[in-house]
């Protein structure tokens, strides 16, 4: 499919930019179904003194309906990172793409990130402009790089707990301690940072209130592009990626159900949040 | 209609008059009841009828009269009485006892499934002689209810005697359990139900409290405590009336049979397996380093993520309000 080319520098109609592939929107249904599912089915566990715990578990099933979800939505997010980090390996090193370790497109974080983060700093307190963010800004990478560890230290706890018997064949019994603190530990990292920080950074902030839908529909305007990402954009119209980039806006049926799966998200992950501050408080 | 009803009342009234002029017979007093039950009374057929008053006198019942218990001889005016006599209620007077005996599986085993074996009142408190459960020498004291309970229950009774719970009644130590610390003494249940195995958890951390506090950061504690009992409570890995401290041989937590302990529900755990603590506290350096410093570590973790993308969404927030509320006003 040709992307429409746009001849003048001041385009007629709005200029749509892809920001995520279908594979990263995927990814990120993925992560978004499979993190609430564990979270919901984790939390009565973490939180057993609570008096919604039980009501919470009863829900999935009780005990097994629970520990069946839990383990089936573990899986599948581990299987989707581990997809993704092939993935990257694989365009990397197979398909030869570069810009994925380093450079204006890399998750990695650069020396621009921390200059970004001063200069942001700097920003909220009035004492400059805001920094021209590229295409991903350092609190977005600090949400990918806490997928990434989480995942990794949640995982490995988790079929540690889930295969104690085989995990006995090169672990000492009390990891099994140690891997059940971490989960709960790391568990309650992530729940809060997911629903209250990506919530707000990604979401809930204003600008973007009540939410960003570009995760789900993967395209956003030109102008919202200049405004939220001012570094890449200039780029992108310096190399002049940004008419190659450019694509239809999304059709009202995909913004429909982008505004619905958001919504979801965001309102279940809101609900656990409030359980969780119930049970805090009392 | 009126006329007929008043007069049948009347004459009612009036038939019932010489009765109600009478006194009620008077009801036999203890002395008329021992003048017939001696020490050695026996009935024509040889069997004991007798009564050792100076017992009865010293039990908790002794300044109650017979008929008190035996209410239906309080109308009888003529002796001797049927050898049959009504059942003595004693949920007359104890009648939140009698509701909770109703609920237990001693009176579903008599009252229901019709169990000759199933005890009631006087099975385990005695009839004549009932002294209160503080009295020492009483059937259900403290230290004596074992013995009590053992005359039916005598297999479990030989596997409690062995336990550290009843070494520590021998030798007197009142808070040491004893049968119905963790049974109740009238509202026992069926101790397989996974109602009873979960709640027993509490009767344990009554003495064990800080035990049971461990316990309950576990997996197994857990899962327990949202009422579910697939996995282990106390009883499973401690065993039930046969608990040893693990440093004797013969606990089923001691070192050499932990294995097959653990090994009941966690088929293939070996010796590496068993190195876990089922009662952890990531407070205690001695316990385990690791747990402690994950600990440590994740409490260092936590609050300064939460502090500082708090404090980071707080400034975004305030400073987009303020450049939305600067463009709105120039525009």
């Amino acid at each position: 499919m040709m992307p429409v080319v746009v001849e003048m520098p001041r385009p007629a109609r709005p200029l749509q930019i892809v920001r995520f592939d279908s594979k990263t929107r995927l990814l990120h249904v993925v992560v978004m179904v499979t993190f609430l599912g564990l979270a919901a089915t984790g939390m009565p566990l973490l939180f057993s003194e609570a008096p919604w715990a039980r009501v919470l578990a009863m829900l999935f099933g009780g005990f097994h309906g629970a520990g069946l979800v839990h383990r089936v939505f573990g899986a599948a997010l581990l299987a989707g990172v581990v997809f993704h980090v092939a993935d990257v390996f694989w365009r990397a090193f197979v398909r030869g793409e570069r810009g994925l370790f380093w450079g204006p497109d890399s998750m990695v974080p650069q020396p621009k990130d921390f200059a970004d983060f001063y200069g942001q700093m700097k920003w909220f307190v009035g004492l400059g402009p805001q920094p021209k963010f590229e295409r991903f800004a350092y609190w977005e990478k600090f949400d990918y790089w806490a997928v990434m560890w989480g995942t990794a230290i949640m995982g490995a706890a988790g079929l540690i707990l889930w295969f104690p018997v085989l995990a006995s064949r090169i672990l000492p019994g009390w990891m099994f301690n140690v891997a059940l603190f971490v989960h709960g530990a790391e568990a309650a990292l992530a729940i809060g940072f997911i629903f209250v920080v990506h919530f707000f950074n990604g979401h809930l902030r204003p600008g973007k209130f009540p939410m960003d839908l570009v995760i789900f529909t993967g395209s956003l305007t030109a102008e919202e592009l200049r405004h939220e990402r001012a570094g890449e954009f200039e780029r992108l119209r310096r190399t002049g990626a940004i008419e190659t980039l450019s694509v239809p806006a999304p059709g009202p049926a995909l913004v429909r159900r982008a505004r619905i799966a958001g919504a979801a998200g965001l309102m279940l992950g809101l609900a656990l949040v409030a359980l969780i501050l119930y049970a805090v408080a009392h | 209609m009126w006329i007929r009803i008043g007069a049948l009342v009347a004459i009612l009234w009036v038939a019932a008059l010489p009765a109600a002029g009478q006194s009620p017979p008077k009801p036999p007093a203890n002395d008329d009841c021992l003048a017939c039950h001696d020490a050695t009374a026996t009935r024509p057929n040889g069997q004991s009828m007798a009564l050792d008053a100076k017992r009865f006198e010293a039990s908790t019942h002794g300044p109650l009269a017979c008929v008190d218990c035996h209410a239906d001889l309080a109308k009888l005016t003529e002796f001797p009485h049927a050898d049959k006599l009504a059942k003595v209620e004693c949920g007359s007077c104890h009648d939140d006892i009698r509701s909770k005996y109703r609920d237990s599986i001693h009176a579903y085993g008599k009252e229901v499934v019709g169990l000759s074996v199933a005890p009631a009142c006087a099975d385990c408190h005695g009839k004549h002689d009932i002294k209160p459960h503080t009295d020492v020498t009483s059937r259900v004291y403290h230290t004596r209810i074992a013995e009590t309970c053992g005359s039916c229950h005598n297999g479990i009774k030989a596997h409690f005697d062995t336990s550290i719970h009843a070494a520590a009644l021998r030798k007197g130590d009142a808070k040491a359990p004893s049968c119905a610390d963790c049974h109740t003494a009238h509202a026992i249940q069926r101790a397989d139900t996974d109602k009873w195995r979960l709640d027993v958890t509490a009767e344990c951390g009554s003495c064990h409290a800080q035990v049971v506090d461990s316990f309950r950061r576990t997996f197994h504690g857990k899962v327990t405590e949202l009422g579910f009992s697939r996995v282990a409570a106390c009883a499973d890995c401690h065993g039930a009336h046969d608990i040893l401290p693990a440093s004797n041989p013969a606990s089923t937590i001691s070192k050499a049979r932990l294995v097959s302990t653990c090994g009941k529900c966690h088929r293939g755990a070996n010796e590496q397996f068993v190195k876990y603590d089922p009662h952890p506290d990531p407070q205690d350096y001695s316990r385990s380093a690791v747990l402690w410093w994950a600990n440590r570590f994740y409490w260092l973790l936590i609050p300064g993520c939460f502090g500082f993308f708090g404090l980071h969404s707080a400034l975004w927030f305030w400073r987009a309000a303020r450049e939305r509320r600067r463009k709105g006003g120039a525009a």
